[in-house]
């Protein structure tokens, strides 16, 4: 059979080779063609993305031309861009709203991304990994207005209603275990310091020690905010909340594609040391798939920074720092959501200073975008190297 | 390849141009542009006038301003106002041989909205003022609970929010701790969901979800409004160069709110109709 199939194959490519010159010429221009035509269609996306560049270049510069406005840009809460003869720019409370949102939902995401992507990894075994993570990647499948509407309709009423209760609950269900798991490097180092030589009761009963310890410290935590009162759910936790919702998936599955990438050998090589799968995963998976998680952390990141409907309807658009400014239960307004919200009123025929500051604020968010952008493709490309350079 | 490169190019150039042509060889279009507030009536008005004439309209929302400017250059036959003509644009269009001549077309008014279980029923102007900012912060000061007020205001980009801005606020500015959503049924669940919230409204969306309170003693109605006595309320406008000759599409246009069709559109939009 297989014979056969080579022979006519080779028949073909016989008579493939002997080509009169026309029809050899005619072959060329269509390829030639052909790969004008891909080169195109490829240069389409490209040049979208260079206008698009430009356009926000160009029409930010004229705001950044007067010095007074970029400083007052920066330093100042004054947001007033409509007032007539005397407008201000000042978007400082934005830009911290824009900072404490990211940082508030990464602050969820990543502890819960990391430990889901290291459970479905390497804790539970493939089949239920495969039921898994379907069901997290969903979650970049729903619409982020929908993510907004419960966020406003449902998540906003629960907060205001029942906030503090919730808040320790949450405290409680991210604080527990973490505390216990926390608790086993923390007895280890305590005891390598206390004891010189440790024994293993003794090890244990430090372990329960710094368990019941952290325990209990978080739950001191959680009774301690169980009263608090949110007047407005619409605020910078809220929208944390729902945006780290949709940072997990981006998350959890490149973290755990970085997880799965570390070889087979090096957890084979680790266990048979004597290692345990605690130390092995600790020890060893993680540094090793370190690049690849931060990458995944960053890509997270950068999906917070860009989301805006969401923002823009969970989280109060207030123009204000919140008092103290680590007060997460305060409505907080971002860059995303401001550009949203002005776009309509600016007006782009006269080219006024409100329009330009629109487009200063993508700009903004442009740099940060490409600088998160410029680091993810280092780290990626340090980690190859440094793979390489451990293979040799 | 730079020759394909370059076809290409000039073929996408002129389809744009052969695109944004199209619309001014159609004369027989009514060309309307200006108030975001006044659009939705002017769309529904066109839906409606096109499907009994076969003559479109075509509409552009780019705010009262620049409708007056589009009326002068002579780029639309129709300007939608939220508010009347400042001096300075009457003269401008007395200067350009333009006489402008305003049809009010329906009326807008704002309910102001709590949370059923407030305890607060009625505020005065100057109360709602002090609220919007910032100078009273506490249901105890109105004669509520103690509790902080959870100020909601629309967005800057809508039409009711100039309303209340100029109305009520004075152009004075927003107290920098309100919160705002990005229209009027978001403003309602979250006034409807939040204990001590307040916001404001166009009248249509003032249900039984929400708690609307009287302002200087009188609740907001059709008839309160038409008959001027609910001071949060205004005309809207469209203006026309010269009253239109009669029997023309832009006569008809703008003397649709008249009917009785015209008026159900209005009424259906949540505005209120002039001759209520």
């Amino acid at each position: 059979m297989n014979a056969t199939t080579a022979d006519t194959g080779g028949a073909r490519a016989k008579g493939a080779l002997i080509m009169d010159r026309h029809s050899c010429a005619a072959k060329m221009l269509l390829g030639r063609l052909g790969r004008g035509f891909l080169l195109c269609v490829t240069a389409v996306p490209t040049a979208a993305v260079v206008f698009i560049l430009f356009f926000i270049f160009k029409e930010s510069l004229p705001f950044f031309e007067n010095l007074g406005n970029v400083r007052e840009f920066f330093t100042s809460t004054n947001w007033a861009p409509s007032r007539e003869g005397d407008p201000h720019f000042g978007s400082l409370a934005i830009l911290y709203g824009t900072l404490m949102v990211t940082v508030g939902s990464c602050a969820v995401a990543v502890p819960l991304g990391i430990t889901a992507a290291i459970c479905l990894s390497e804790i539970v075994n493939a089949r239920i990994s495969r039921i898994f993570r379907p069901i997290v990647e969903l979650f970049a499948a729903i619409p982020s207005v929908a993510y907004g509407f419960f966020a406003m309709a449902v998540f906003a009423p629960l907060l205001q209603n029942h906030g503090g209760i919730m808040i320790s609950a949450l405290i409680l269900a991210a604080g527990l275990p973490i505390a216990g798991v926390s608790s086993i490097p923390l007895a280890e180092f305590a005891s390598s310091k206390i004891f010189k030589k440790p024994s293993p009761a003794a090890v244990v009963a430090l372990r329960i020690f710094a368990g019941a310890a952290l325990c209990s410290a978080v739950a001191y935590a959680a009774w301690r905010v169980s009263g608090v009162e949110i007047s407005s759910g619409t605020n910078a936790f809220n929208a944390s909340v729902i945006l780290a919702i949709m940072a997990l998936p981006t998350i959890v599955s490149i973290s755990q594609d970085a997880l799965s990438a570390v070889g087979r050998d090096m957890r084979e090589g680790s266990l048979a040391l004597g290692a345990t799968r605690f130390e092995t995963i600790f020890k060893v998976i993680l540094p090793c798939a370190k690049s690849g998680i931060a990458v995944a952390v960053i890509l997270g990141f950068m999906r917070v920074i860009g989301e805006t409907m969401v923002v823009w309807m969970a989280s109060g658009n207030s123009l204000k720092i919140p008092e103290p400014f680590y007060n997460f239960f305060e409505p907080v307004r971002t860059l995303t959501a401001t550009i949203a919200g002005e776009m309509g009123e600016a007006d782009q025929t006269t080219g006024s200073a409100r329009y330009h500051v629109l487009f200063a604020m993508s700009l903004c968010l442009l740099v940060s975008g490409m600088a998160l952008n410029w680091l993810s493709q280092r780290i990626i490309s340090r980690g190859a190297f440094a793979r390489k350079k451990g293979g040799k | 390849m730079k020759k394909t490169i370059a076809t290409t190019m000039t073929l996408i150039a002129l389809a744009a141009a052969a695109f944004t042509s199209a619309p001014a060889m159609a004369e027989k279009n009514i060309v309307i542009d200006g108030s975001t507030t006044v659009g939705p009536i002017a769309k529904a008005f066109a839906d409606y006038y096109k499907e009994k004439t076969g003559i479109g309209a075509t509409i552009s929302e780019s705010g009262s301003g620049n409708g007056v400017k589009s009326l002068i250059n002579g780029a639309c036959d129709i300007a939608n106002m939220s508010r009347f003509m400042k001096d300075s644009e009457f003269k401008t269009c007395v200067k350009k041989g333009i006489l402008p001549v305003a049809h009010v077309v329906a009326f807008d008014g704002l309910a102001v909205v709590v949370n059923p279980a407030n305890k607060v029923g009625a505020l005065t102007m100057a109360q709602l003022a002090d609220i919007y900012t910032g100078k009273i912060r506490n249901w105890k000061e109105l004669g509520g609970d103690d509790a902080e007020i959870v100020v909601i205001s629309r967005d800057t980009n809508s039409g009711t929010y100039e309303t209340f801005n100029e109305l009520v606020l004075r152009k004075n500015p927003v107290v920098k701790g309100a919160e705002y959503v990005g229209s009027n049924g978001q403003a309602k669940t979250r006034v409807a969901s939040t204990k001590n919230a307040i916001a404001y409204v166009g009248l249509g969306f003032a249900d039984d979800s929400v708690k609307t309170l009287s302002v200087d003693g009188i609740l907001p109605s059709p008839k309160t409004i038409v008959s001027g006595k609910y001071p949060i309320a205004r005309p809207l406008f469209m203006f026309t160069n010269k009253y239109p000759k009669m029997g023309t599409p832009v006569y008809d246009f703008v003397t649709l709110h008249l009917s009785e069709e015209g008026r159900e559109i209005v009424r259906d939009l949540g505005y209120v109709p002039v001759a209520e």
